[in-house]
């Protein structure tokens, strides 16, 4: 069985590289000076080997090009070949361009933002496992640290907003704020039943209990998946929920008084951050660089890649395809949709835990369990939908606004007021 | 780990002497927050990573954030962050009770031993669960009691006039 | 020179003292809060410090009381802000020396 050697000119596992440098410094150097290059090496390798070709040719290039084919236009073609030079360029035009900041803004706040934004997307790719020993810290509640961390770029488009002193920016910067809170609850909720069911908070663990049973958690929990994915693109303004820059409402939102590299940096970071949530959903829901078996012959730090792109794909997707939503209706949506889902989700997964913990079922156990989930899952999203209603006009069931304008007439029945 | 501990040591007592000095009051919330991640990775220095990680959602993530809404909610009022007539007092009782815990702390023979440094989420999580479960129900009741209370605080009138009126109809809106 | 249950207790001592101070002498109601919760760190720091460094078996005591602290808190800061933008509905204003309705 072909499995990776300790050999440093072994590719499938690229641990061994950095551990035999960092062998050979620390026995030249200091002990100190480990501790230092160690996060050096990190950094530069995950930055060639993910971030720079992600970034480059599938984030910019990937995104500009595969929404202009999805809007029926063209997209850039017209630096280097096939366009492909195009982020390079607009890199260069954002570095040449002068970053304004405006008389009356909050200096020190504004300038601080970008930094702070910037920071935390570099800091959680630091838990995700690329490979079997290719994960940077192994920490044992690396799901906490996931969320905890990506909880910190809120605060640095609360500054940005309150910083640049500019009215839309504040909006921006509340509406981040208020989608955040909204959001960040029937996440935490699905990500918790991810940790009963795997029974661990490591995600290196989630991945080997995934390879074990030989089931993806997408395929166990479909219901957690989803909202995942609707969480997550709402926290990170992507367009079918990028209500905080809309820019048909509020200009640019918090970035609106952003330009040159600083804006570069909030954009780029989007980017980041994107990836960042596609390659936690490729650990923890896509079974992360595990791939029943192939992982023996491919490395696997290039199927966890793929699958990363594989999300990042279905985030593109949605925001080429997606109109955006109202700001009641995204809030409404989290706390009277998503929430009871998630908490249902997390009874269901512990109830089966529960189940297979005290039963003594053995392994096979998680195909019933998936098949279950699965039709569970389907019921109680149209149940719920059904229950909840959707007719456009019900949706603001306090319609201050039509009310304020003289009312308005509902299609079905002139006599109802609200629900 | 010595340069660690004076770093944060540095980091967060500035941080929280910044809170003390600055006059915006957003300024003071970000110190604030600045403190509440110095304070965490003293967690982390002390190997109480669940602690740390807890800190850092709960107090950076939660309570920040509240604070930051709470500002932007009531505007200009609450910009101002400067002190009453009470700052001589208040300073001079913080440097007497600072004085008495620097005593008795370097005076105090605490009798440290080596410790146990490997408390993770696991042990954590039983200990919640079997030793500190009263507390911990408990402690989730007056979750739901803060939630409901906080809600209930910040109805404005005419919407609770709005929902009296039409009990019949509208009552599952509440965001 | 290690690190000992002496640094951390200091750090965590100063750090009570500085949120003391500002709880006494901030005008503010959101600055008072702002206090609490430094004293509030300073409290659980101490708290895992002497669970790291104790000699005692009750390590699990000073996270499990820790964690407490951390939920009281997030419960205490939501009700004192909600609080405080109640009050500023009624008063227009948070700053504490002007809530003074009930002296006289």
């Amino acid at each position: 069985m072909p499995t990776a050697t300790d050999h440093w000119y072994d590719f499938r596992d690229l641990s061994n590289l950095s551990r035999v440098i960092l062998e050979g410094i620390d026995s030249v150097g200091p002990s100190e000076l480990a501790y230092l290059v160690a996060p050096l090496i990190g950094f530069v390798a995950f930055f060639l080997v993910f971030v720079l070709p992600s970034q480059l040719f599938l984030g910019v290039y990937g995104e500009r090009r595969i929404i202009g084919r999805m809007q029926a236009r063209k997209g850039p073609n017209r630096v280097g070949p096939l366009g492909l030079l195009q982020p390079l360029a607009d890199a260069v035009k954002l570095l040449q361009k002068e970053a304004l900041t405006p008389a009356r803004a909050d200096r020190a706040i504004m300038w601080a933002a970008p930094i702070f934004f910037v920071a935390p997307a570099v800091l959680l790719f630091a838990v995700i496992p690329f490979g079997p020993r290719m994960v940077f810290a192994d920490l044992p509640a690396g799901l906490i640290f996931f969320i905890a961390v990506s909880g910190l770029p809120v605060l640095a488009a609360f500054m940005a907003g309150w910083g640049s002193n500019n009215k839309y920016s504040l909006f921006g910067a509340m509406r981040v704020v208020a989608m955040s809170v909204s959001y960040e609850v029937p996440l935490v909720l699905m990500l918790l039943g991810v940790a009963v069911f795997a029974n661990t908070l490591s995600l290196p663990g989630i991945v080997l209990f995934q390879a074990e049973v030989n089931l993806w958690l997408v395929f166990m929990m479909p219901l957690a998946f989803a909202v995942y994915f609707i969480c997550v693109s709402a926290e990170l303004n992507r367009t079918p929920t990028d209500i905080a820059e809309a820019e048909s409402e509020i200009v640019a939102g918090y970035l609106t008084e952003y330009s040159g590299m600083k804006w570069g940096l909030f954009y780029g970071m989007d980017i980041g951050y994107a990836l960042a949530a596609s390659a936690f959903a490729a650990t923890v829901f896509l079974g992360g660089w595990s791939m029943w078996g192939l992982e023996q012959w491919v490395p696997p730090w290039l199927i966890f890649v793929a699958k990363t792109h594989l999300f990042y794909f279905v985030f593109i997707w949605t925001r080429g395809t997606l109109p955006r939503l109202r700001v009641d209706q995204l809030m409404g949506f989290a706390w009277k949709f998503l929430l009871p889902l998630a908490v249902f989700n997390l009874f269901l997964v512990a109830l089966e835990r529960l189940l297979w913990a005290e039963a003594d079922l053995g392994d096979g156990i998680v195909f019933a369990f998936a098949a279950v989930n699965i039709a569970l899952s389907a019921v109680a999203v149209w149940g719920w939908a059904r229950l909840l209603g959707y007719r456009p006009e019900r949706m603001p069931t306090r319609p201050r606004l039509a009310r304020e304008a003289g009312g308005y007439v509902p299609l079905d029945d002139p006599a109802a007021g609200g629900r | 780990m010595q340069i660690a501990f004076w770093a944060l040591a540095i980091l967060t007592l500035g941080a929280a002497g910044g809170v003390m000095a600055s006059r915006n009051l957003l300024h003071a919330v970000l110190f604030l927050i600045v403190a509440f991640i110095g304070v965490a990775g003293f967690f982390v220095l002390l190997s109480a990573e669940f602690i740390a990680l807890a800190q850092i959602v709960i107090y950076v993530g939660a309570i920040a954030v509240l604070l930051l809404f709470a500002i932007a909610l009531t505007p200009r009022a609450l910009r101002d962050n400067s002190e009453t007539a009470m700052v001589g007092p208040a300073i001079l009782l913080g440097v007497a009770l600072a004085a008495i815990f620097l005593f008795v702390i370097h005076d105090a023979a605490w009798g440290a031993g080596a410790g146990d440094p490997g408390i993770g989420a696991a042990d954590l999580g039983r200990a919640l669960l079997s030793t500190w479960v009263l507390p911990f129900e408990i402690a989730s009741v007056l979750l739901t009691m803060a939630l409901v209370a906080a809600i209930m605080l910040v109805r404005p009138e005419a919407e609770e006039d709005a929902d009296a009126g039409a009990a019949g109809g509208g009552g599952e809106e509440r965001a | 020179m290690t690190l000992t249950l002496e640094h951390f207790l200091t750090v965590a001592a100063l750090l009570f003292c500085l949120g003391l101070v500002i709880a006494l002498s901030k005008r503010n109601a959101v600055g008072m809060l702002m206090g609490i919760e430094l004293m509030l760190n300073a409290v659980n720091l101490t708290l895992i410090a002497f669970s790291r460094f104790g000699s005692g078996g009750g390590a699990v005591a000073g996270h499990a009381f820790t964690a407490f602290v951390i939920t009281v808190a997030a419960a205490e800061a939501a009700v004192a802000l909600a609080l405080a933008v109640s009050v500023y509905r009624s008063r227009q204003t948070v700053e504490v020396d002007q809530l003074d309705l009930l002296k006289l």
